[in-house]
């Protein structure tokens, strides 16, 4: 038998950042981690030989600075193999649209969308700062609860009056609303507003027109906050760098971390944990027990839902966790050539969005439980700045596709392969030739995302970030706040405040209210 | 036509008599105020009207059926003495077309077993969902009498106002504080899937949610919109909705008598053209046909965008004002159809005695339904297979119709203002009125054999009589960007607009659409209070 005092349960970035925290605040972290390699949704894997790509999330643009700071993960090895990504909006006979920010660096649109550009931009970046403020917060319980309840409200509602008057009306006004509303109001490309749009949707359960999309849109805009520096970028050596740098943390502030090693349930005595039982039979003890899982996967597979109350049981059932978007991976030949781009950008962030009636349309067939025929797109093909990833010459193309929903029917042979087929054709139709220039292929439906990275509904983020799932009703009201309603048990993982992305605030919040409680 | 300038001293115009503007002109004219009243049409009551366009039919040609309108206003303005009545009608009815119904009884218990009857756990669930609706019904009623406070602002009355919500919150306790979050933020579909499991009776459910709006049910920002369906009573039963006596068109009637009663001047056929401005300050209206009326006050019932794009010289206002109300969201989705019948439909479904019939009925079968009619809707034309709220009102009133004669109600979700961008023709109105018709047909294999005249309502129809933007049925899309502290626009959201003395009273403001006289009523109290003569307009009743 092994002592602990901690058990994170993941190898997450989440999980790494949570053990990394408690361990340099004194405390005996074990990581015990069921796959291979650390890292959960955020790794490289070899998917075909010679060929490696960020399995899940390939971009990095929410990695908190301060955590990066404190935990020193330039010196683990974290670097970016390319900053300040630009986005390019694929046309199909148009002018490509190049986006720098808020400035187009490319694209036939006029000097009124050009200005209003620039304010949107501005706009967005100064309220997603509200939200970026909030990320190292634990969330506060708007009643019942203590003086640093309250005090967080106050900054919450302080750091929304600071914006001053004009801007605390917009802010009040957009912020519950949608991406859709907000650009017709405010431009005439419908590229432009395309474009724009799709990055208020990626990743969720929402069309242009759905509320909820702004919250999506300014949560992936809140690095800015939280001092995310390089834009967009690409960790050098895919994301696994990122969660890489993480391990080493940990593992230089003490904690140990076992792979390949699986938990078969957390182990009560009482109404408190007392450690857990590994899939081979092992029995760990611990004080605390830390998930780096999701909320369902934690509390009814690894838990069980006899251990908690009804209503509770209940709440979590409902938290949203059905996954939208498929991960496509293509081992190339040669560089895809895009029609009319020059090929300095063909490294950019690509995205196929061309306009918003595309982009509804996509999403309609989701809605019924069929994968979308003409998808929407976020390309990146990482080979053209980092060498690593594929032999010389050689290339690896990374595609979000938007929708495909974790629905069985979507979820068949078939209906990948179709999917398949339906993704080349869009990519083929931007970049003639690229279909013959396939060496392999692997597309993950959210099924799939399930059963690779243990991610219940196969949602990146653990659940969907919405108006009614954030802050203090993530992942749902009385567990908001890290702990669990069973003594010692916390959740560090994105289905907890500040919800998902790659940034590490889940697990360095958690550890403090690890540690909080441990002084309490 | 010589331009006549009346000089008789107004104190106070309110253009439109719609049943807010009468409301508000009521209340003016009550504290003694000398109240001209213009309305465009030879006739008042905006959307709430009774119309014979049919000789010997009466119908309800917009608004149909009353619940909103609000017990305080009611009883303080003695409308019954008017000549008000309105009559509760019990329950409604969903067909689906293999010829099962759902039906929703207005008892809680008849209800639940027929809930029950085609889901076991739903029966269960029904009792739980029933209670919380309640709970934000009883939340928000009291607060539907109120001005929404300025959050930004520091004055003592926002902030006595803020203090006032806050309690008011804190008496929910925790836990339903975060039920509320979420009840305001997600979709009609997503919340009734934490009850209930069946398709049907979440389809039936869910039109509460989608009716007015330019959203379909799964869409995040309809669970809300239930509560214009359940917070309203009639005579103290919250949840009721009933006929009101005559039509919705006696509710205008009978504020036009109280109006009348205080001394208030009513001019039809006053369609005023812009409202006078003089060095920020009103100073009165111009009309078409050249009068012109002066007063320091001067009220609009009509919709924010109508408003201040069409009654203002845009030079009278800040372009950031102008840009705010043309980006007001206004979006029509409704039609109707208004039917004379020779005789009484039969549904077989029914059965020739089921009181079910004298409610709303419905034809569904599924969420995903319902979610297909609003994409038609987004992608430019009606849908296919429409929901449906149809009633007979003429069942329960006599007066509407000739004896053994009945008149149909057919409110239709959804439904554009125009055509992939186009203007309605009238082909399309023939084909959209057929989609209907032949909806309804399928239910009801006499029903067309009755017909004797249709009056086809699409919302550009709807916006050239009544005036309202699209015809959208709450003067404004009721998204959290036009809710509130932001209706219709952020920092005008207290009845005020831009320019001194001049104010909205329509539903275009809190709390919103629906027939409530709310908005007219809290105008008035903002008036009354700029004016500092005493309050009359009375405050929101509790229920607990």
């Amino acid at each position: 038998m092994t002592e602990a005092n901690v058990i994170v349960i993941g190898a997450g970035h989440n999980g790494l950042a949570c053990a990394a925290y408690l361990a340099k605040a004194g405390k005996r972290v074990t990581v015990l981690e069921a796959g291979s390699q650390v890292g959960g949704a955020a790794v490289t894997r070899e998917f075909a030989p010679g060929f490696k790509v960020s399995a899940c999330a390939h971009l990095s643009y929410l990695l908190d600075a301060r955590i990066a700071s404190e935990l020193d993960l330039a010196r683990h090895g974290l670097a970016s193999a390319r900053e300040n990504l630009k986005t390019v909006a694929l046309q199909r006979a148009d002018e490509h649209l190049v986006l720098n920010g808020g400035t187009l660096e490319a694209g036939r649109v006029s000097d009124a969308d050009r200005g209003a550009l620039a304010e949107h931009h501005a706009k967005m970046s100064k309220y997603a700062r509200v939200l970026g403020k909030q990320h190292n917060r634990i969330p506060p319980r708007l009643l019942g609860g203590g003086r640093s309840d309250f005090i967080g409200a106050a900054l919450l509602g302080w750091d929304i009056r600071r914006l001053g008057r004009d801007d605390m009306r917009e802010f009040m006004r957009i912020a519950g609303i949608n991406i859709f509303d907000v650009v017709e109001e405010s431009f005439e490309s419908p590229a432009l507003k395309a474009a724009l749009a799709f990055d208020a949707v990626l990743g969720t359960n929402l069309s242009p027109r759905s509320n909820n999309s702004m919250l999506t849109l300014l949560h992936r805009l809140s690095g800015i906050a939280s001092g995310t520096t390089g834009g967009v970028s690409l960790p050098a050596g895919g994301m696994g760098a990122v969660s890489d740098a993480f391990a080493k943390a940990a593992t230089a502030a003490g904690a140990t971390i076992r792979l390949s090693t699986p938990v078969k349930n957390i182990a009560l005595n009482g109404d408190r944990v007392a450690g857990v039982v590994l899939a081979n039979g092992e029995t760990l003890s611990a004080d605390v027990v830390v998930s780096n899982a999701d909320p369902k996967r934690t509390l009814f597979e690894l838990l069980g839902a006899r251990h908690l109350e009804t209503g509770f049981v209940h709440r979590v059932r409902h938290f949203r966790t059905k996954g939208m978007a498929a991960k496509l991976h293509l081992a190339l030949d040669s560089l895809p050539e895009f029609s009319r781009l020059p090929a300095a950008l063909a490294g950019e962030r690509l995205v196929v969005a061309p306009d918003l009636v595309y982009l509804e349309h996509a999403f309609d067939a989701a809605k019924y439980g069929e994968n979308s025929p003409h998808p929407a797109l976020e390309i990146s093909i990482p080979t053209v700045h980092d060498r690593t990833l594929a032999p010389p010459g050689k290339h690896v193309l990374s595609a979000v596709v938007q929708y495909a929903p974790y629905e069985e029917a979507a979820s068949t042979d078939a209906a990948r392969a179709q999917l398949l087929e339906n993704t080349l054709n869009v990519l083929e139709a931007y970049a003639p030739g690229i279909r013959g220039k396939v060496v392999a292929s692997q597309l993950f439906l959210p099924a799939d995302l399930e059963r690779e990275f243990r991610l219940t509904g196969g949602h990146w983020h653990h659940g969907e970030l919405a108006l009614d799932q954030f802050l203090m009703l993530r992942p749902v009201p009385g567990a908001a706040q890290y702990a669990m309603p069973v003594t010692g048990l916390y959740l560090c993982g994105a289905g907890a405040h500040p919800g998902g992305g790659v940034m590490g605030c889940a697990g360095k919040n958690a550890a403090q209210a690890v540690i909080k409680a441990g002084r309490a | 036509m010589s331009q006549k300038i009346n000089n008789d001293n107004y104190d106070a115009i309110v253009v439109g008599a719609g049943h807010n503007g009468l409301t508000n002109a009521t209340y003016l004219a009550r504290s003694g105020l000398k109240v001209l009243l213009l309305e465009k049409n030879p006739w008042i009551g905006g959307a709430a009207v009774s119309r014979e366009i049919e000789k010997g039919w009466t119908y309800s040609n917009c608004s149909y059926v009353c619940s909103l309108l609000r017990p305080e206003i009611f009883r303080d303005l003695e409308l019954a003495r008017h000549g008000l009545q309105v009559v509760p009608y019990g329950g409604g009815v969903t067909i689906t077309s293999k010829g099962d119904i759902l039906g929703s009884y207005a008892d809680h218990e008849l209800k639940r077993r027929e809930i029950a009857r085609h889901n076991a756990h739903d029966g269960d669930a029904y009792d739980r969902y029933s209670t919380e609706v309640m709970r934000q019904c009883k939340f928000i009623r009291p607060l539907l009498l109120r001005t929404p406070p300025d959050p930004t602002s520091l004055r003592p009355r926002d902030i006595r106002e803020m203090i006032f919500l806050s309690k008011e919150f804190k008496k929910l306790g925790e836990q339903v504080i975060y039920d509320t979050i979420r009840f305001y933020s997600m979709s009609i579909a997503d919340y009734l899937a934490e009850f209930f499991d069946s398709d049907l009776i979440k389809a039936s459910l869910s039109g509460s949610g989608i009716i007015g709006t330019a959203l379909g049910p799964y869409s995040p920002g309809t669970a809300y919109v239930l509560l214009h369906h359940y917070m309203g009573d009639v005579d103290g039963s919250i949840g009721s909705w009933g006929f009101a006596r005559g039509g919705m068109g006696a509710v205008s009637k009978a504020l036009a008598s109280a109006f009348k009663s205080f001394g208030g001047e009513t001019v039809t056929n006053a369609d005023v053209k812009q409202v006078l401005v003089s060095g920020n300050r009103v100073t009165g209206v111009a009309c078409a046909n050249g009068n012109e009326y002066r007063a320091k006050i001067v009220v609009s019932n009509l919709d924010p965008k109508r408003t201040f794009t069409k009654l203002f010289d845009p030079k009278d206002l800040k372009p950031e004002f102008v840009k705010r109300a043309q980006n007001f969201k206004i979006r029509g989705s409704s039609g109707k159809l208004n039917i004379a019948l020779d005789g009484l439909p039969e549904f077989p479904a029914l059965g020739k005695d089921n009181p079910l019939r004298f409610g709303d009925m419905h034809f569904l079968e599924s969420l995903a339904q319902v979610e297909r009619a609003y994409d038609d809707w987004k992608n430019g034309t009606w849908s296919k297979e429409p929901y449906l709220d149809l009633l007979i009102p003429s069942m329960t009133d006599p007066t509407m119709t000739p004896a053994g004669k009945h008149w149909m109600s057919v409110f239709v979700q959804y439904v554009p203002p125009t055509i992939h961008g186009k203007p309605w023709t009238d082909e399309d109105r023939n084909a959209w009125k057929n989609t209907v018709l032949d909806q309804i047909a399928r239910y009801s294999p006499n029903f067309k054999s009755l017909i004797r005249h249709v009056e086809v309502r699409t919302p550009d129809i709807i916006e050239n009589e009544v005036g309202l933007t699209e015809g959208n049925i709450f003067q404004g899309d009721l998204s959290l960007d036009q809710m509130l502290f932001n209706r219709p626009f952020p920092g005008y959201a207290q009845y005020r607009g831009p320019t001194k003395g001049f104010y909205m009273c329509g539903s275009g403001t809190h709390p919103g659409g629906g027939v409530m006289a709310a908005p007219g009523a809290n105008a008035a109290r903002e008036i009354l209070h700029d004016l500092r003569r005493p309050n009359l307009v009375p405050e929101g009743w509790r229920d607990d």
